[in-house]
């Protein structure tokens, strides 16, 4: 709950910065998600009920609910990137992490999602980690960027 | 060829302000503190300058009716929610030049006397958020943003960057002001119009990265000029993004005039592994899909009308014969089914009809009727939807029934030519 009262020591308590304020928490978590006690808690602080709030929040594909992987791993299947082979990519990801999609590993390192376009059209298929891009991938390369991650490179 | 936009990519350090005045940049500005409000709009319509985010309307005019509007509190909202699949070129803007969409921001700012500004980048571009938060801070240090800019007394502007949280329809205006809010992004009924009533129901001027980028030019070097790189209706440059099945993928900015043939092949290097074109689907998810045959057409506003085409946004997604009709219409209607924010009944429950649909396809068990229902559901949608987000589904839709009615049978006859679909319940029906 620290985090939380951190985060909103930052900004100013009106509704309006609900969804920022709630991005920020998310990725300072751990778990790439938002517990009911922080999101009551939010909620309470902005003057606003707690299911107003999850409204709000669950019209937005990035807020998660449940503990997620510490790396989101996003896989696009958008035109682009279907064309190009993203379910190929897909099945090389599940079966590097022996995880489907929407499942997190059990290390509680990766969970694997499908995304609509995150614009790297230019290096189809490409996935998302973080904040980071990676596109035009082999075999070697995927496990090469996973074991970045395993490793605690990144 | 001469750049407008992307003249300074990779030439200077996106987020240092001095690097982008000894570039040229700001003297857009400068010359516009100089100029009535009035010949500044003018410049801007002769410029021929339309929305570059995908609805191509008028700059100039929309600015001089909004400039006529005179109500105190007025806000400058930038669209960079750029989740069109396909589209990556306001991310390059963002990333590379971020001074020229805020400096196009803050020339408008000046000409409405607005005080507050508002940047809405995507929440999966949070590297490039970190980018252009850091160039506004730069630009206040420096004056260029603040309190009296530029030493002009009470010149003040502030701009904001908010985050997006993964919705597409935040890209439509109203959705995306509701999102600034602190709401969920659904859209609002128009009228009333944002230049009436945007952001906290007041005065609202909003435009895309690319059509605000290209502001500062249009000041500093005279709408006539820029016109002239264009056609006779279209002016300017467009960034164009080449992606899916062609050699050189990339974001390429190019006079408008240039066909999509000299894009696609000279630029684009054309389609690898020596296979041919089946389509390109121009625009967006929401745009249309064509063969080939259209591919002499000029990349101008009035062109792509005349054949029924609209620019869009300036994705370019090229498909190659390896893949298959329906299994593409099934991937693109899967996003709209996703993406409808729920609002309007056509919208959300016309895109999961359509999806379970086009899925008898794939499977082997549609018949004739199922492509009558979906040309039926197609004219529900463009009747009956609430916003642009369902009234253009039927657009890919349509078009790529229109073009390929034949692999569509083919599907009802239990074939897929190009062995994507499974087939899996063939002859069940």
């Amino acid at each position: 709950m620290d985090t939380v009262k951190e985060v909103m020591t930052k900004y100013e308590k009106t509704q309006n910065n609900l969804i920022q304020i709630m991005l920020e928490v998310q990725e300072l978590s751990g778990t790439n998600s938002l517990s009911y006690e922080e999101v009551d808690y939010v909620a309470k602080e902005l003057g606003m009920t707690s299911s107003k709030v999850y409204g709000v929040l669950s019209f937005y594909a990035m807020f998660g609910f449940e503990p997620r992987g510490k790396h989101l791993i996003e896989v696009c299947k958008s035109a682009p990137c279907h064309v190009t082979g993203a379910k190929n990519l897909l099945k090389m990801i599940e079966d590097e992490l022996a995880i489907k999609v929407g499942e997190t590993t059990k290390d509680n390192m990766f969970t694997l999602l499908q995304s609509p376009c995150f614009g790297a059209c230019d290096i189809s298929p490409a996935i998302k980690i973080g904040e980071k891009v990676y596109g035009n991938l082999t075999q070697e390369k995927l496990s090469e960027v996973l074991n970045l991650y395993k490793g605690g490179q990144l | 060829m001469e750049k407008i936009l992307s003249a300074r990519f990779g030439k200077i350090t996106p987020d240092n302000v001095m690097e982008y005045v000894e570039a040229g940049g700001y003297e857009g500005l400068k010359k516009a503190l100089n100029m009535d409000p009035v010949d500044t709009i003018n410049e801007i319509i002769t410029s021929k300058l339309y929305g570059r985010g995908g609805a191509s309307y008028p700059t100039g005019p929309k600015w001089l009716k909004a400039y006529d509007i005179k109500r105190e509190t007025r806000y400058m909202i930038c669209n960079a929610d750029e989740g069109e699949p396909g589209t990556f070129k306001d991310k390059h803007i963002l990333a590379e030049d971020p001074f020229q969409l805020i400096e196009g921001m803050t020339i408008g700012a000046y000409l409405m006397g607005s005080k507050e500004g508002f940047i809405y980048i995507r929440g999966e571009y949070l590297g490039i958020q970190k980018i252009v938060r850091s160039a506004i801070k730069n630009a206040e240090e420096k004056g260029y943003l603040g309190k009296n800019i530029l030493g002009r007394e009470g010149f003040d502007f502030n701009i904001t960057v908010v985050s997006g949280a993964g919705a597409y329809i935040c890209g439509e205006n109203t959705a995306l002001i509701e999102s600034i809010e602190g709401k969920a992004g659904r859209p609002r009924v128009k009228p009333p119009y944002l230049s009436h009533c945007g952001l906290y129901q007041q005065p609202t001027i909003l435009n895309n990265v690319e059509t605000y980028s290209c502001i500062p030019w249009i000041v500093k070097d005279g709408g006539a000029h820029f016109a002239s790189f264009g056609t006779e209706v279209s002016g300017g440059t467009k960034l164009m993004c080449l992606s899916g099945n062609v050699k050189n993928k990339g974001v390429y900015e190019i006079p408008f005039g240039m066909t999509l043939r000299e894009l696609i092949y000279d630029l684009g290097g054309g389609i690898p592994n020596d296979k041919k074109l089946k389509f390109v689907h121009l625009g967006g998810q929401s745009g249309s899909c064509f063969p080939e045959s259209y591919l002499d057409t000029k990349i101008c506003y009035d062109d792509l009308k005349k054949n029924k085409i609209a620019l869009g946004s300036g994705a370019v997604v090229c498909v190659d014969e390896s893949n298959c009709v329906v299994d593409y219409l099934r991937n693109t209607m899967d996003f709209f089914e996703e993406e409808s924010c729920g609002k309007c009944i056509p919208c959300r429950e016309g895109t999961y009809r359509i999806v379970q649909i086009v899925d008898k396809f794939i499977e082997g068990t549609a018949t004739m009727l199922d492509l009558e229902k979906l040309r039926s559901l197609a004219s529900t949608l463009k009747i009956a939807s609430f916003c642009g987000l369902g009234q253009s589904v039927p657009i890919p839709l349509l078009s790529l029934i229109n073009h390929f009615e034949d692999e569509f049978i083919e599907h009802i006859n239990g074939e897929c030519r190009a062995n994507v679909c499974q087939m899996n319940r063939k002859g069940e029906k």
